[in-house]
């Protein structure tokens, strides 16, 4: 037996733990405002959304379906928002959306300057990447735990919970769609006097934009694959469905959660594609 | 000619560290040395070079030879390690941030080689990009953008996407855009590389009206050493990062400084570059009016000629006389003007070579180069023109 030797035990884990328990203790405050805030959005989404008429929603989709992808489009997405009503899913369908909408929300606020952040500056590069790598490979039930910890059980910590599993793919794409902007327009743009403010809201971003775009796709497709994991710790919607219908056996039940959420996600996914599309420029 | 701007002893070193390698540099360490043992690229180095106010200057070079390096130091898109470059009096080097952005938004723009459009933009956004980073009003950025795609040529097309033109347009538009904002001094990147041969010609015509109307500073670079002579009042041709020599194309092509210029020189059509005035050649004899018959028949024959050319007291060219016609006229008791001919071409002392070959080998007479009130400047033979080509 060639054992590892017990000498070089490395308790990461305890120490990880013991930061975890002190952060939870001396910055409650900290953790209570974000919850709160977020709480406060949240709620707001939800109830609009539920509020809202059945049939409006279905309009919207309708109306975003048919102008980012086709008519056929608008028509076949709300014939299939319809068969998520009549599984008696509505409201559980717009409570999972207000999760995916208000995680991707935020994943952007924070995501793309981020991503403009790493392309500026080399350093801020090699310190995000590795810390990109590790939220995307982590498995996601890992930071359920401090997320619960440090926010309860509910819709708060299943919001932090996708942001974190989520926005990799929005902050990676924007560093590369800026970095990937033609050097000749941004010299030229410089060459007339541009501040690197007006370099990058006039000619970077709008260049870069099909490409963010693309991120953003991707990352509304992880928020919503997150949804049922989500909901281990408490998120009400399609995903809690879903898990109720693995405790139960209830093949009927976990079939139609689970068809729900396929549409969800097959409705988004066109739409936000159509959106990347159309910001498409000509070369 | 005033002095526009004057670049002192201009370095430029890429890398970690450039300043650290300055004193190398300066010690004679070769460049292939520097960049094995520091791994700092020397762009330029100690370059000297003044440019008058309304100059079409040209910087000549093959790749590598720093030509690109020294116009992007002139606005500062690569920072100099070392030198000054004086604009107006003043050495732009040391300017803060804001005198920068106000210098590039005023007194300075630059067309690209692959014309730099931004593809999210119409054309007339192109062009009205200088003015809007300098917050012009709506209206008056818009009349500027349009008065200057109209002086590019491309009226009309201003809601266009730049990849629905052909190249020579974007270019166009890239040379409205940099003529939008009115600038003193305008940088041009080999803006006609890129372009096909045609295109290429009309845009170096079409450049020459445009600075002869605007008498803009123009500092062109090209690698193209037949556009270079054609369009530059000086040239100053690069080598290595350094300039191996500079002067006016005819003194270029009279006296070449190298055995590199020579290279250079002799791939360059002559006919292009050499003018009138730099073949012709006094003329041996020409007679006045008031001389009469008998001394056009003594200057002929003193000189071997069988024919002269005849002026009046200011010098104006009246016509030319033949030896046959001058002793038949003085059997018939003519005067001198009445057997004066004009079977014979004239040209200005600017017309190129090229125009003047067919001219002077069809004519048996020379060729009388006048000025613009048709005073007798010098002539050129059939053999002058094609002594000079070769």
């Amino acid at each position: 037996m060639n054992n590892f030797p017990d000498s070089l035990r490395f308790e990461l884990g305890k120490h990880i733990e013991t930061f975890v328990r002190w952060l939870d203790t001396n910055f409650s405050g900290l953790f209570d405002a974000i919850s709160t805030s977020l709480l406060w959005v949240m709620v707001h989404m939800e109830n609009l959304l539920i509020m809202i008429p059945w049939w409006s929603v279905i309009l919207v989709v309708f109306v975003f379906g048919w102008r980012c992808a086709s008519l056929v489009s608008g028509i076949v997405f709300s014939l299939l928002m319809i068969l998520v009503g009549s599984f008696g899913y509505w409201d559980y369908t717009m409570m999972t959306l207000a999760i995916v909408l208000a995680s991707v929300f935020i994943s952007l606020l924070f995501g793309i300057p981020i991503g403009i952040a790493m392309a500026y500056k080399r350093t801020t590069e090699a310190i995000m990447k590795p810390i990109l790598d590790a939220m995307q490979t982590m498995p996601s039930f890992v930071y359920l735990i401090p997320a619960m910890i440090f926010f309860g059980l509910g819709k708060v910590p299943a919001v932090i919970a996708t942001i974190i599993y989520a926005i990799p793919p929005v902050i990676r794409l924007t560093n590369l769609a800026i970095r990937r902007v033609s050097k000749d327009m941004v010299e030229a743009a410089y060459s007339y006097g541009s501040s690197p403010m007006q370099v990058l809201t006039k000619v970077q971003l709008p260049q870069a934009l099909p490409t963010i775009m693309t991120g953003i796709n991707q990352t509304t497709m992880m928020a919503l694959a997150m949804v049922v994991i989500a909901s281990m710790i408490g998120a009400q919607g399609l995903g809690m469905e879903v898990l109720i219908a693995i405790n139960r056996v209830d093949i009927a039940r976990g079939f139609e959660a689970g068809l729900g959420i396929v549409i969800l996600a097959i409705i988004m996914d066109r739409i936000s594609q159509g959106i990347a599309k159309n910001s498409q420029v000509k070369e | 000619m005033t002095e526009k701007v004057k670049v002192e002893n201009l370095t430029k070193i890429f890398g970690r560290n450039p300043k650290s390698v300055l004193m190398k540099v300066k010690q004679g360490v070769s460049k292939e040395k520097i960049l094995k043992d520091t791994k700092h690229t020397v762009g330029i180095y100690d370059i000297s070079l003044t440019v008058s106010e309304g100059e079409m200057f040209v910087i000549m070079g093959l790749s590598g030879s720093g030509k690109s390096t020294l116009i992007r130091c002139l606005n500062l898109l690569n920072k100099p390690t070392d030198g000054k470059i004086i604009v107006d009096g003043e050495n732009i080097v040391d300017y803060s941030k804001q005198e920068l952005r106000s210098f590039r938004q005023n007194k300075i723009a630059m067309v690209f080689q692959h014309f730099g459009l931004f593809s999210h933009k119409n054309v007339i956004e192109n062009v009205q990009y200088g003015l809007e980073v300098k917050n012009t009003d709506k209206e008056e950025r818009y009349e500027k953008a349009k008065q200057a795609l109209a002086n590019a040529g491309l009226a009309g097309w201003e809601e266009k996407m730049p990849h629905e033109l052909s190249g020579g347009m974007q270019q166009r538009v890239g040379l409205a855009r940099a003529l939008a904002t009115d600038p003193d001094i305008l940088l041009m990147d080999e803006p006609f590389s890129a372009l096909d041969p045609l295109i290429k010609r009309d845009m170096q015509l079409e450049l020459m009206e445009l600075q002869a109307k605007l008498k803009k500073t123009i500092i062109f670079i090209t690698h193209d050493i037949n556009e270079a002579f054609k369009i530059g009042d000086r040239v100053a041709v690069m080598k290595d990062g350094q300039i191996e020599q500079s002067g006016t194309p005819e003194e270029i092509i009279e006296k070449p400084k190298s055995d590199y210029i020579k290279d250079f020189v002799k791939d360059i059509d002559r006919s292009k570059v050499l003018q009138a005035s730099n073949v012709m050649y006094k003329p041996s004899s020409i007679v006045s009016l008031k001389e009469g018959l008998k001394s056009a028949v003594n200057e002929m024959r003193s000189n071997g000629i069988s024919s002269v050319f005849v002026v009046d007291s200011q010098r104006k060219l009246q016509g030319l006389v033949t030896i046959d016609d001058t002793v038949k006229a003085i059997k018939e008791n003519k005067t001198l003007k009445d057997i004066l001919i004009d079977k014979y071409h004239t040209t200005d002392p600017d017309t190129y070579l090229q125009d003047l070959i067919p001219k002077a080998t069809e004519s048996k007479y020379p060729l009388a180069v006048v000025d613009e009130n048709n005073k007798l400047l010098g002539l050129i033979s059939r053999v002058s023109v094609l002594s000079a080509l070769v």
